[in-house]
């Protein structure tokens, strides 16, 4: 498909226009644009309050959790990669929110919000972090590699695609095993170009798979704008050519619209075994990870996008429903800041692995008779 | 005993399992209603039916990723490749995922599938399609490499990777499916990591697994008319590979050689024989010996093939050097 060029007549002509036009473009979107208002009088119908309200608190968990987690870094005690996962908690907490537990959650490397909207522990995904022993997978994992099979939490893959074949796999097995779960797989906007994504989803729709397959498209695949290195920027639309089912969410900063389209889409797995691919439009508030300072986005882009805040609309919305009080929510913020500090306390105290830990787990510690 | 052949003998390993076990499968191009491109899984889909055994769309890297998916919820892929030349398509998911979810998870994953199909060359299929690439696999840890070179051997360890709970390869000859050998009917399994002595002699241990067990045979037999009498010990298991069964035969010939289909350099052979004049050296009277394909891509012309491939009379020189009697 050709991209157009901008529309030339419509470039301002004299800096006074120019900043006149800026102005009334800032004094439009000032405005924190409101969260789907029907959407969530149905949902609270749906959840409850309390559910609603649980769902508020583990996204401000995540931003708080994040935060700790990049002065973590600055300060040397996380070390590698630290892809943090701020403005996105909308994405993580409204699709996680919708699946049942025998469901699976297959990740890529910006999983911490995920796992945490899973229900890992923070204390453990913490210690993970800081490559310690009660980190979720024994320190051994690190920030890419957060495993718990507990909760059905399955990645952290540091390969980008390589969780896509993987997850369908997972899928494939419940299929096998009659179990009615769906597996949610998440992935950037970056893996879609790969062989990996095409493969997978051409095997998940022609053997009726329960995958919901999540391209959190977040703009940029590490530092290059999505519209540079895809032919189709509507992602979405690529379910057209699997015969499966494809969903956008224009706005994936709004937790009711995520959760409504991934309620539907896992259902759709679960009982008729069919493929779902959503694209969740979302923006990430940091660099591709701790290390970029994201110089290839415009300070103005950035802010607009923030003004979507995920959080601060959920907010907005809970106190004008009359679900808690400015202030009742602002308890809620004090205590998942605490929490996070907590778990970085957490993580601090704990020990790093064992030096017998290093030979420990490559292969399963089998008898070599078979049974 | 009855006799037959070794694709047989893979296929009725696959059967016995997949009747002992739900939750094995074989998954791969061809397998199910072609019967498999070299017919290992001959009758597995009426017996199985679709839900079991199932063909796949020619996507190494996305059917394989799939096996090793379903073998971290529980399920115990047989992923086939119909070659191993295809199966580089597919080393990410080998490499990054199946080998290292246990360890990445702390222990939390195993992947518990076979990954298996033919390599080695074929008779002048060119230089995509003939290559031994068990070194890649052997290098990683977290994976098993098995290859056998007897129809007994094929069904026993297949059995035996089947039922192992870690990503298993298993490299079956290419050349060998058509061997003919005895199996016996009832239940037998070959452990993990055992080595065979194929062929007993005293004077030199000759090394070699696949395809080259059958080389090293012949030239032990052509040897044996010469008065040099030669020992073959078939590896079985590149990974983790017989230290015992090899202590023992170098102690008694003091002399080895290895053979390999693979090129020589960072493979297999390489690091056997670096492990032979590491641990063995007191026990050994010459330079560990190694014959091995030519260095170079398999060419397509006959004669040329034929020239790049080991076969007796290097096994022979090899020996005859090792016993200084060249």
């Amino acid at each position: 498909m050709a991209k157009t060029a901008p529309d030339e007549d419509k470039q301002p002509e004299t800096a006074a226009e120019e900043e006149a036009e800026k102005q009334a473009h800032e004094s439009e979107e000032l405005e924190i644009p409101a969260l789907d208002a029907e959407l969530g009088e149905k949902l609270r119908e749906e959840l409850g309050d309390e559910r609603l309200i649980e769902m508020y608190e583990t996204m401000v968990l995540i931003r708080r959790f994040e935060e700790q987690a990049g002065r973590a870094y600055q300060m040397g005690k996380i070390k590698g990669f630290c892809h943090l996962y701020i403005g996105q908690e909308a994405v993580a907490m409204g699709s996680i929110g919708a699946l049942e537990e025998r469901d699976y959650v297959v990740a890529a490397y910006r999983e911490h919000g995920q796992a945490l909207a899973r229900g890992l522990d923070p204390d453990a995904v913490m210690a993970e972090l800081f490559g310690k022993v009660d980190g979720v997978s024994k320190g051994k994992g690190g920030s890419m590699h957060l495993f718990d099979t507990d909760k059905n939490f399955y990645g952290g893959w540091g390969i980008v695609g390589g969780q896509i074949p993987t997850a369908t796999g997972v899928a494939f097995a419940a299929k096998y095993r009659d179990e009615e779960a769906v597996c949610l797989c998440y992935m950037g906007d970056g893996t879609v170009p790969q062989g990996a994504f095409h493969e997978s989803l051409n095997m998940a729709s022609t053997w009726d798979l329960p995958v919901v397959y999540i391209i959190e498209n977040n703009r940029y695949g590490m530092g290059t704008a999505v519209e540079r290195i895809s032919a189709e920027t509507d992602m979405f639309k690529k379910a057209d050519g699997y015969a499966m089912e494809g969903v956008l969410v224009e706005d994936g900063q709004d937790v009711f619209k995520v959760y409504d389209a991934i309620k539907t889409a896992a259902e759709r797995g679960r009982k008729e075994n069919r493929p779902t691919l959503v694209e969740i439009r979302t923006y990430r508030y940091r660099g591709h990870s701790m290390s970029d300072p994201a110089t290839y986005r415009t300070k103005e882009e950035v802010e607009r996008e923030q003004r979507k805040d995920p959080i601060q609309r959920f907010t907005r919305w809970l106190v004008e429903n009359e679900l808690k009080t400015e202030d009742e929510l602002k308890e809620i913020d004090a205590r998942c800041k605490q929490r996070a500090k907590d778990a970085v306390k957490f993580a601090d105290k704990a020990d790093f692995p064992p030096a017998s830990a290093l030979t420990e787990d490559v292969y399963v510690d089998w008898p070599w008779e078979i049974e | 005993m009855r006799t037959i052949a070794y694709r047989e003998a893979l296929n009725e390993a696959m059967v016995e399992e997949m009747e002992r076990d739900e939750d094995v499968f074989l998954l791969g191009e061809e397998v199910a209603e072609y019967n498999g491109a070299y017919k290992v899984s001959q009758g597995m889909l009426d017996k199985f039916g679709p839900k079991r055994v199932i063909d796949t769309p020619i996507a190494e890297l996305g059917f394989a990723g799939l096996g090793i998916g379903a073998a971290m919820v529980g399920l115990k892929p047989i992923v086939e490749m119909m070659t191993f030349n295809f199966a580089v398509l597919a080393l990410d998911q080998v490499i990054n995922t199946a080998a290292k979810m246990r360890y990445m998870s702390g222990g939390q994953l195993s992947c518990p599938v076979v990954v298996r199909g033919a390599g080695g060359a074929g008779g002048a299929l060119g230089a995509q399609h003939s290559q031994s690439l068990e070194a890649q696999y052997a290098h990683v840890p977290g994976l098993k490499v098995m290859m056998p070179s007897t129809p007994y051997d094929a069904k026993g360890m297949l059995k035996t990777a089947i039922r192992d709970p870690d990503p298993v390869i298993f490299i079956e000859g290419e050349i060998l499916y058509g061997l003919q050998g005895e199996v016996p009917e009832e239940e037998y399994t070959i452990p993990m990591g055992k080595g065979d002595i194929k062929r007993e002699g005293a004077d030199c241990t000759l090394i070699a697994w696949s395809r080259m067990v059958h080389v090293c045979k012949q030239a032990a037999d052509k040897l044996a008319d010469e008065g040099i009498d030669v020992e073959v010990v078939d590896l079985r298991s590149l990974r983790p590979f017989d230290k015992d069964l090899l202590r023992e035969s170098i102690k008694k010939t003091n002399r080895a050689v290895i053979v390999e289909e693979g090129w020589p350099w960072v493979s297999v052979g390489g690091a056997v024989a670096d492990w032979i004049a590491r641990d063995l050296f007191d026990w050994l009277d010459a330079p560990v010996g190694r014959v091995h394909q030519r260095d170079v891509p398999m060419p397509y012309a006959f004669n040329l093939e034929d020239a790049s491939l080991p076969g007796t009379e290097q096994v022979i020189e090899a020996v005859k050097k090792a016993a200084y009697v060249a």
